[in-house]
């Protein structure tokens, strides 16, 4: 039995030595970076890990000599208006298809779903010339659009998540005098609160990073997301402005960070959800 | 007996809403035939510019006048915004068309009911009818209209794309583009260094998806089992931690990948440098630049598979482990038998689109290397570069739109066959009634 208990033990001690060694993996780029914004100089190079030099300086700079302050009210305003439509729009569709039975509706379920697997950038020309001739060219209406207009295609979540609330529940309330709009605010949208939450964070995440179509719809320095103006920070060579990339990075994910640890629990619970039934 | 059917569906075919008005139905028909003049009055105004536009995609090409001493350009026709223009169009008047057709069914529907001595719909009647038993349709209206502006139409359009020879040499507003049919794709084929190029990027692209797909996935499962263990203390701090690269946003953590894996300055290299090993480079040697980004990606992607993975975990029937105990059976047994086809079980479904993703998986390929270093084989592509950087690269940094077009086509047919034959096999697609 002493045999069996020292195996046992020390399976115990290397699983110890490996989980540590996965966390520094995992939690060292974040920690250099946290370091590197609070490093004076501007260089990438740095002699040691910590810091010989603190400075706050690199903060400042990202208000004094970029447009942080306003870059990041942007984002904000572009990411959370997409959570919002976005999660609005998912939500409708996936609850057409999962308690309505109508004409064509497994040909649009499909079609959607083939339209959502088309890389998106490749419309990007069309896009582009789409919203030139509603005059909607540098707007964050443009941007908002764009990343909320194909929500539909990611019906699939909804509808699986939707299609195992049981029925009963709806069908007492709708003799009761329920309208359609009804049995959706009142018994499913609470029944979901887990998935809302997933979309949302998703969503708001995704478009937080998005890059290409700002880039592209998005042409004066004013009206810059976080993604563009971060990246073009850091897309030289020679990284000149490193350390203020590194402050920059830092008040961008302290945020998102903290949405994560606040809905943890009800993040895993959608996501395993959302697995369970696919 | 009158016919009233015929007459009403007759009347509507010939100008909206009259099929209405004669149904008795005057306000339902008022609107119908205000829509109508509408409708017609705009088609009318459009057509002649819509056709042409996208059969000729222009015929005057800009070119300098001379104003006085100097060339002036004048404005020729544009023709990509022709053809955008030109598409709207015609799915505007296929759209009339469509609510032609569905309006003489609904007078035929009403004149049959006269027909069958029944009453019809009143207005009131009509508008508490539509939220009740057309709901589906009035809901998913909006997000079909925004998918089809922002997603369908430009689908087509880039089709389309692939059948011109809009490239660097052709480009408007100087230039025209024309149809050419299928060269673009002939060429693409034929043209050696061309078809080098692209069965070069296809390879990486697929090795790509595979090797990051399972690396996430084998390593996400690798870490839950081992946070998960009986014995293990402190679970919820180092899955805290392990879900830092989840939450923080993913272009800001590729950025510092790419700065963090300098090969001159970036501090990995510095600090084999003080143990005497100089670093590889890379992301500029073709085969490190390959390893690194797979790396990267390992980081990004196990924590939302070891998420995952834990939620199956807990799931799985405790008393399953315990009979098998019972019958002596082996960990690694437990595991090939119980727990590994459980969590395949359930997450095979987002393995297929996590693939799919990945080979779509821009990001990461343009924010950690950019698709290089270059290869001087390549047509505009490097060593990393995967069909859809090399897309990007094409079309919007070199202008070759009517390739890139092609190559999209090619893109969307193989992830389409793939997902569609993979989807229609999970249980949300399948008829659904049986869940409840």
């Amino acid at each position: 039995m002493s045999g069996y208990r020292f195996r046992k033990n020390a399976w115990l001690t290397v699983s110890y030595v490996l989980l540590i060694l996965i966390a520094v993996f995992t939690i060292y780029p974040a920690l250099w970076i946290v370091l590197s914004s609070f490093r004076a100089g501007t260089s990438l190079f740095s002699e040691t890990l910590i810091p010989e030099k603190w400075t706050v300086i690199h903060y400042k700079e990202l208000f004094e000599k970029f447009q942080f302050g306003r870059w990041y009210m942007n984002s904000l305003k572009i990411s959370l208006t997409t959570m919002v439509l976005s999660v609005f729009f998912q939500l409708l569709t996936g609850y057409a298809f999962s308690r309505f039975r109508f004409k064509s509706r497994k040909s649009i379920m499909s079609g959607l779903f083939i339209i959502g697997l088309f890389p998106s950038f490749l419309s990007l020309t069309a896009v582009y010339v789409l919203l030139l001739n509603m005059k909607l060219l540098n707007t964050h209406t443009a941007l908002i659009m764009v990343s909320s207009a194909g929500a539909a295609v990611g019906y699939l979540l909804v509808k699986g998540y939707f299609d195992t609330i049981p029925k009963s529940l709806e069908e007492a309330a709708i003799i009761d005098g329920a309208s359609n709009w009804g049995v959706f605010v009142r018994i499913l949208l609470p029944l979901s609160r887990p998935l809302v939450v997933y979309m949302a964070v998703t969503s708001f995440a995704g478009t937080f990073s998005e890059f290409i179509f700002a880039q592209t719809v998005l042409r004066t320095e004013a009206k810059q997301t976080l993604a563009v103006g971060l990246f073009n920070m850091v897309n030289t060579q020679t990284s000149t402005e490193f350390t203020v990339f590194a402050a920059g990075s830092v008040l961008v994910s302290i945020p998102v960070v903290v949405i994560f640890i606040i809905f943890q629990r009800l993040l895993v619970e959608g996501l395993t959800a959302g697995a369970d039934k696919g | 007996m009158r016919q009233h059917r015929i007459t009403a569906a007759t009347l509507s075919a010939v100008f909206m809403g009259l099929g209405q008005i004669y149904n008795r139905q005057y306000v339902k028909g008022s609107a119908f035939a205000a829509f109508y003049a509408f409708a017609v009055y705009f088609t009318i105004a459009n057509w002649h510019h819509a056709i042409w536009g996208i059969t000729t995609l222009g015929e005057t090409q800009q070119k300098l006048v001379l104003v006085g001493k100097i060339y002036k350009p004048v404005k020729g026709d544009h023709s990509i915004f022709l053809m955008i223009e030109g598409l709207i169009m015609l799915f505007i008047f296929a759209l009339f068309a469509y609510l032609l057709v569905m309006n003489a069914i609904d007078a035929y529907r009403g004149g049959k009911l006269r027909d069958e001595g029944k009453k019809l719909n009143n207005i009131k009647q009509t508008l508490r009818y539509i939220p009740d038993k057309k709901f589906a349709h009035l809901i998913i209206t909006i997000p079909l209209v925004f998918v089809f502006f922002f997603s369908v139409l430009p689908i087509i359009f880039s089709v389309m794309i692939a059948f011109t020879n809009y490239n660097n040499t052709h480009e408007p507003p100087g230039k025209l583009v024309d149809w050419q049919g299928f060269r673009a794709f002939k060429d693409l084929f034929s043209l050696s260094q061309w078809a080098h190029t692209f069965f070069g990027v296809f390879t990486w692209t697929m090795t790509w998806a595979v090797l990051s797909t399972f690396t996430t996935f084998f390593g996400g499962f690798a870490v839950a089992l081992l946070v998960q263990q009986k014995g293990i203390r402190f679970k919820s701090f180092f899955r805290a931690i392990y879900m830092v690269p989840f939450a923080i946003p993913a272009f800001l953590s590729l950025l510092i990948m790419r700065n963090l894996f300098n090969a001159q300055f970036g501090p990995i290299n510095s600090t084999l440098l003080k143990f005497g090993i100089v670093g590889p480079e890379w992301l500029s040697d073709p085969f490190w630049a390959k390893a690194t980004i797979v790396i990267v990606n390992l980081w990004l992607g196990f924590p939302l598979s070891m998420l995952l993975i834990i939620g199956i975990l807990t799931t799985i029937p405790r008393d399953l482990y315990e009979a098998s105990e019972v019958d002596g059976a082996s960990a690694f047994y437990k595991f090939r038998k119980i727990t590994f086809p459980s969590v395949m079980f359930s997450l095979s479904p987002i393995l297929i689109g996590q693939f799919a993703g990945n080979i779509n998986n821009f990001n990461v390929i343009f924010l950690l290397s950019g698709g290089g270093p270059t290869n001087s084989e390549y047509q505009f592509a490097g060593h990393t570069d995967i069909l859809i950087t090399w897309l990007y690269s094409l079309s919007i940094t070199n202008g070759r739109y009517n390739f890139a077009a092609v190559i999209s086509i090619f893109l969307f047919i193989i992830i389409a066959l793939f997902a569609l034959f993979s989807f229609r096999r999970t249980r949300s697609f399948r008829e659904d009634d049986l869940l409840r």
